[in-house]
């Protein structure tokens, strides 16, 4: 790996990254809770939301269906955790990472587009209808997101001419990359929080198809799929890090401690957006997808490789 | 010694899951070990150091799975696992072939003479590969891109049912286009 | 893990796949069978790569084949559906058959 700026630590710090996603995801839970709350009107009793909820899911017996294919859906409804374990992997906090791949950005977008997997497993292994259109919605979803997001992530790599998430990071020592790629940074963030079926890509989850790809999840399985969907986003907002809001570059706080306010306050807005902005329909997405995200995301990219040639 | 267990496993995974795209009778069981077989073979690659490749083959054949599996429900005239019934065709001559096909490969790959490794893996192999595509095999890209940007035209030319006379109408002149189902930027 | 077992674990997939390819009914079943050989192909050249000559011009051959497979897979499911559109049958042997 040439020029690394990172240091790899030993795979047992890979229990301290997981704890430090857990923290992520209890902060974003009870964010959400405070804000459902005050939504509501009920003051800040939603803060022990998350932990009531939590301890109702442990206890609650598993619901069955008829014909269920179990092995994909507890697949699939854990998956989404797993994803997010494995993106933060090639985070660097700092100056440390669990993992210093040299092709860390298609890490990621390899991780990412294992949701299209996870969600369908999620809405077909409960064998029930609704829940397979929420499937089917998450998939329409993706073919939207997916390309945009991918040409989101190029322009970060061309810029550093490196697909190294350290190099990346280091190469913004002086100027972060959201401030001369807003809308690669914008895409980035909507393709989070699609594969976190978040905010405004709820629809798989719909109300009106009976919780969608949730229908029948019930339990511990209902836990996991709802953890690892705070989990991916925590896992999104910690990757656009050291991809656009300069890493670990900060005044005065060291470079982890940089990294966790970034994640914190990127994740904050994420959670904040999800009452914010409408639902957005897979069918009347798809072409914004194509006619209006993609053109303008190659824009970008177009733009930053011509600033990349010329500088150097 | 660790490579070499992950290898063997990894390779078991690979043929077996590949053999149980065939074996399995559920339409969403047998994509998903197909994906299964593709991500073995892709870490198996990412062994072999080649990052890039390794981790663009996981990328690229979860997704084509996840849409492989939609085609699979929606082109499966009768759902096998409903109804246990052999789909297959010529099943003795077919595994005949494949047996003799191994046995042949098998005994090329034991009884030819390999040679010895010829140079060495560049410092950084994905920097080295990228230099590459965009200098002395450069051709080899702008074919692959113009093959994939014909395949796009010539997938949606086959597969659409409906030409541009059905949105825009017989003089092409009706805006906004008639479509069944309205797009999200309202042309 | 060397040149030969590597091979020997191509030239499984490649076997499997091409069972499949030869022997099953759905169109979509087929492609299937094609992809893993194609599978078998990417480790195969992986292996030659790594063991025989680690230059970069054979990880473009790589890169070739996974677009192949890609090509392969838009096309596949094009004709399919096309094929159940205009004939409404999803295997094979009724695709040869004459319209009557």
């Amino acid at each position: 790996m040439p020029d690394s700026t990172v240091t790899t630590v030993s795979a047992g710090w890979a229990l301290a990254a997981a704890a430090i996603l857990g923290l992520l995801v209890a902060f974003a839970a009870v964010l959400d809770g405070l804000f459902s709350a005050r939504t509501a009107g009920a003051g800040p009793s939603g803060m022990t939301r998350p932990l009531g909820e939590t301890a109702r899911l442990v206890r609650q017996r598993r619901r069955t269906t008829v014909a269920a294919d179990t092995l994909l859906w507890r697949i699939g409804s854990s998956g989404l955790l797993f994803m997010a374990l494995m993106i933060v992997t090639v985070v660097p906090l700092g100056q440390w990472t669990l993992f210093d791949l040299d092709v860390g950005v298609v890490w990621f977008n390899a991780m990412d587009v294992l949701a299209w997997a996870f969600v369908w497993l999620t809405g077909w292994g409960a064998n029930s209808t609704h829940s397979l259109i929420g499937g089917y919605r998450f998939l329409a979803h993706g073919l939207a997101y997916e390309l945009p997001l991918m040409f989101a992530l190029v322009a970060p790599a061309v810029a550093a001419s490196s697909l190294n998430v350290g190099t990346v990071a280091a190469a913004q020592a002086d100027l972060w990359f959201v401030v001369w790629m807003p809308v690669a940074f914008l895409v980035f963030c909507t393709g989070v929080v699609a594969i976190a079926v978040w905010g405004p890509f709820t629809p798989a989850l719909g109300s009106d198809i009976a919780g969608g790809v949730t229908t029948e999840l019930s339990g511990v399985d209902r836990l996991v799929f709802q953890g690892g969907r705070y989990a991916l986003l925590a896992a999104g907002a910690a990757f656009a890090v050291p991809m656009f809001l300069g890493g670990g570059n900060g005044p005065l706080l060291p470079g982890w401690a940089w990294v966790l306010v970034k994640t914190s306050a990127l994740l904050a807005v994420l959670v904040w957006l999800r009452r914010r902005l409408p639902a957005v329909r897979p069918d009347l997405f798809m072409e914004v997808g194509w006619v209006v995200l993609l053109p303008a995301v190659l824009v970008q990219d177009l733009l930053v490789a011509v600033v990349a040639v010329w500088r150097t | 010694m660790i490579t070499a267990i992950s290898f063997w496993v990894l390779a078991v995974v690979a043929v077996l899951s590949g053999a149980a795209v065939f074996w399995v009778n559920s339409m969403a069981r047998a994509s998903y070990s197909l994906a299964l077989s593709f991500i073995a073979v892709g870490v198996q690659v990412l062994l072999l150091q080649q990052n890039y490749i390794g981790v663009v083959t996981i990328l690229m054949m979860v997704m084509e799975m996840a849409v492989m599996a939609v085609y699979m429900v929606m082109f499966m005239g009768m759902n096998p696992a409903l109804m246990p019934m052999s789909m297959v065709h010529d099943k003795r001559q077919a595994l005949a072939v494949a047996v003799g096909v191994f046995v042949a490969l098998t005994a090329g790959v034991l009884l030819v003479p390999w040679p010895a490794r010829r140079g060495a893996p560049a410092e950084d192999v994905t920097a080295a590969l990228g230099e590459e595509l965009m200098g002395p095999k450069m051709l080899a890209m702008i074919t692959v891109g113009v093959v994939m940007a014909v395949t796009i035209v010539a997938g949606v030319v086959l597969a659409a049912h409906r030409t541009r006379y059905d949105r825009f109408g017989d003089d092409l002149r009706r805006r906004p286009a008639h479509d069944p189902q309205p797009g999200g930027v309202g042309r | 893990m060397t040149l030969q077992t590597v091979l020997l674990v191509a030239a499984a997939l490649f076997s499997v796949g091409l069972y499949g390819a030869l022997s099953q009914q759905v169109v979509v079943m087929v492609m299937m069978g094609l992809e893993l050989m194609l599978n078998g192909l990417i480790l195969a050249a992986a292996g030659f790569w790594w063991f025989l000559a680690p230059d970069p011009s054979g990880q473009v051959l790589l890169l070739v084949i996974i677009a192949a497979m890609t090509v392969e897979m838009a096309m596949g499911f094009a004709v399919a559906t096309l094929l159940h559109r205009v004939r409404r049958v999803d295997m094979t042997d009724m695709a040869a058959d004459l319209s009557g």
